[in-house]
């Protein structure tokens, strides 16, 4: 019984020290630049037309839903605003967020564990090298990077996908639209969800690598790691999303207030 | 070139299963020792214990005065440096092809030129035989030669410690041949200390300087290869022997029920100890001793027909009726 609950421990402790790991390894030198934008550019090529594809109808629903309720209250011209304050606070980081844990996470969890049980990992630790440092510290650079350019997609594609929406479907007019934008919204809004997706970033490649290389049990082991890795991530983003989100409104006041 | 490698006191459980205790041994420097056992007796798990992957429950293990077992992972990283290991599948990275993993080491550790990298990257890969497949991947080529690539990787940094998990694990026989006869000439060239992990009985008679048994859960037996192979002891005689009649069972060791039905029964008598391989060149290595020298110095008969003398007749007779 005390081992049954002890198990969930040791992994959250685990990947705390892995955290720890990381961060001693961060400012080792030399720094692995190569092997930074050859991950960026693996992570960009994986994420960058699913993100587009799901930031498109995320805007449009966020404009259709908050179009409707908006004209019940008669403040249609608020519109745009509301619908840039719920793309940028939230939708945004959100879509990163599962784009980044499902898409590169589950890339680098299998890469990682397919490596572990191959022994690879033992191998570059015998010649003398640290995967942390040589592999996951600039996977865990490459996904922070990556995960704020797709935030930054995914602002203006919803963005975008709304006032299409809007102006179109809803028969809103462009100018109520786009001059409401800053009615509501603010620029630490943007911040907010820069750091979010920075957050966000961080969290999926840590949880990603430390499942992956912690993989055994042969190519049943990877497939469960990378399984895991995309679960804890999701639960994990989006209940740190609920820590940021609530921080930030306790701490930036609204505007106009 | 070579150093020794001090065990002492070795002990390693998972949760509260042993898998050995109280290992003790020093391997030679500059010789050949083969580790044995049956499956499942640790064998890995001390390679992997030798070169600080696995921390041990006690014990230490010194290699030029650092204790690897219990060393900062700073010191580990350096010491790391005088190995080179060839694991079981060879344990390329897959994402580069041959002559960039055999060239792995030397790119992460030395300031050489990319010409100087392509003359040692070729010499080690004319060693162990793929010269014209460099730019093949791991995925693209056959287990055998995934090993020997991963012993040219092993041997770029002109190792002090060889170790070796099961090199004939997936190898037909012929190929196991060149595999030991490289073992040999590699040890003659480097001079450095060599630990090969095996249960391939052949290889084991005829490649070491040194033997070692584990089993039961701790070393039954280290000691020069002449030692072992005229040894009279049971598990010993069984295991080099590959003989069912003996202490180890299908599962790990006999139960006591087993063992005395089988109390009665001789073991049969020892086969005649081979003769060593020899390197290629004919030349002698530095660890190697004259065959039978181990047996005059120990007072110990060596079975009939060993080293390659031939048999008396009459004893052949009197032992046929």
């Amino acid at each position: 019984m005390s081992a049954r609950l002890a198990a969930p421990a040791r992994v959250a402790g685990g990947l705390f020290a892995f955290i720890l790991d990381i961060g001693v390894a961060l400012f080792k030198r030399p720094f692995q630049l190569k092997e930074f934008l050859l991950q960026a550019w693996f992570i960009v090529q994986v994420t960058i037309v699913p993100t587009a594809l799901v930031s498109i109808p995320f805007g449009a629903v966020i404009a259709l839903q908050v179009g409707g309720l908006i004209k019940q209250f008669g403040a249609q011209s608020f519109t745009g605003s509301a619908s840039v304050l719920a793309v940028v606070r939230e939708a945004g980081p959100i879509a990163t967020a599962l784009l980044i844990a499902g898409a590169a996470g589950s890339a680098i969890a299998a890469d990682f564990g397919a490596r572990k049980i191959r022994e690879e990992l033992d191998a570059m630790m015998v010649l003398g090298i640290d995967p942390i440092q040589r592999l996951v510290v600039p996977r865990t650079l490459a996904m922070m990077l990556i995960a704020v350019f797709l935030n930054g997609m995914v602002t203006i594609v919803g963005v975008a996908g709304g006032y299409v929406f809007n102006v179109i479907l809803q028969d809103g007019t462009p100018g109520a639209y786009l001059a409401s934008f800053t009615a509501l919204a603010q620029l630490p809004d943007m911040y907010q969800g820069l750091i979010k997706a920075l957050v966000f970033g961080f969290l999926a490649a840590v949880v990603a690598s430390y499942k992956g290389m912690n993989a055994k049990g042969g190519p049943k082991g990877v497939g469960d790691a990378v399984n895991e890795s995309v679960v804890i991530t999701f639960v994990m983003l989006f209940v740190v999303n609920f820590f940021i989100s609530s921080l930030y409104i306790q701490l930036v006041p609204p505007k106009g207030m | 070139m070579g150093t020794d490698v001090g065990i002492v006191g070795l002990t390693k459980q998972f949760g509260s299963q042993v898998i050995w205790r109280d290992v003790t041994l020093t391997l030679p420097a500059g010789e050949i020792s083969v580790m044995l056992g049956p499956s499942g007796t640790g064998k890995s798990v001390l390679l992997k214990t030798i070169i600080g992957l696995i921390k041990p429950n006690t014990g230490s293990v010194m290699i030029q005065g650092t204790d690897i077992a219990n060393c900062s992972e700073k010191e580990l990283y350096e010491v790391r440096k005088l190995f080179g290991v060839l694991f079981q599948d060879g344990a390329m990275f897959g994402s580069m092809d041959l002559y960039d993993n055999v060239a792995f080491p030397l790119r992460e550790h030395t300031k050489k030129s990319e010409s100087e990298i392509r003359n040692i990257v070729m010499e080690k890969m004319e060693l162990v035989g793929l010269l014209g497949a460099e730019n093949k991947f791991p995925g693209e080529i056959s287990g055998g030669m995934r090993k020997r690539a991963g012993l040219a990787r092993a041997l770029v940094l002109d190792p002090e410690i060889l170790l070796v998990d099961e090199p004939d694990s997936g190898l037909d026989p012929v190929r196991t041949a060149y595999l030991n006869q490289l073992f040999i000439d590699l040890n003659q060239a480097i001079d450095a200390t060599f630990l090969i992990v095996t249960h391939d009985i052949n290889s084991c008679r005829t490649v070491p300087d040194n033997i070692g048994l584990l089993y039961h859960k701790h070393l039954a037996m280290f000691g020069p290869r002449e030692m072992l192979l005229s040894s009279e002891e049971p598990v010993v005689a069984q295991f080099l022997n590959a003989q069912r009649v003996g202490p180890i069972g299908m599962s790990e060791e006999k139960d006591a029920d087993e063992l005395a039905a089988e109390s009665h029964i001789e073991m049969p008598p020892l086969p005649p100890i081979p003769k060593q391989i020899s390197p290629t060149n004919g030349l002698p290595r530095r660890g190697e001793r004259p065959a039978g020298q181990w047996c005059r110095e120990n007072g110990v008969t060596p079975p009939p027909g060993s080293f390659g003398e031939a048999v008396p007749v009459a004893q052949e007779f009197s032992q046929g009726t």
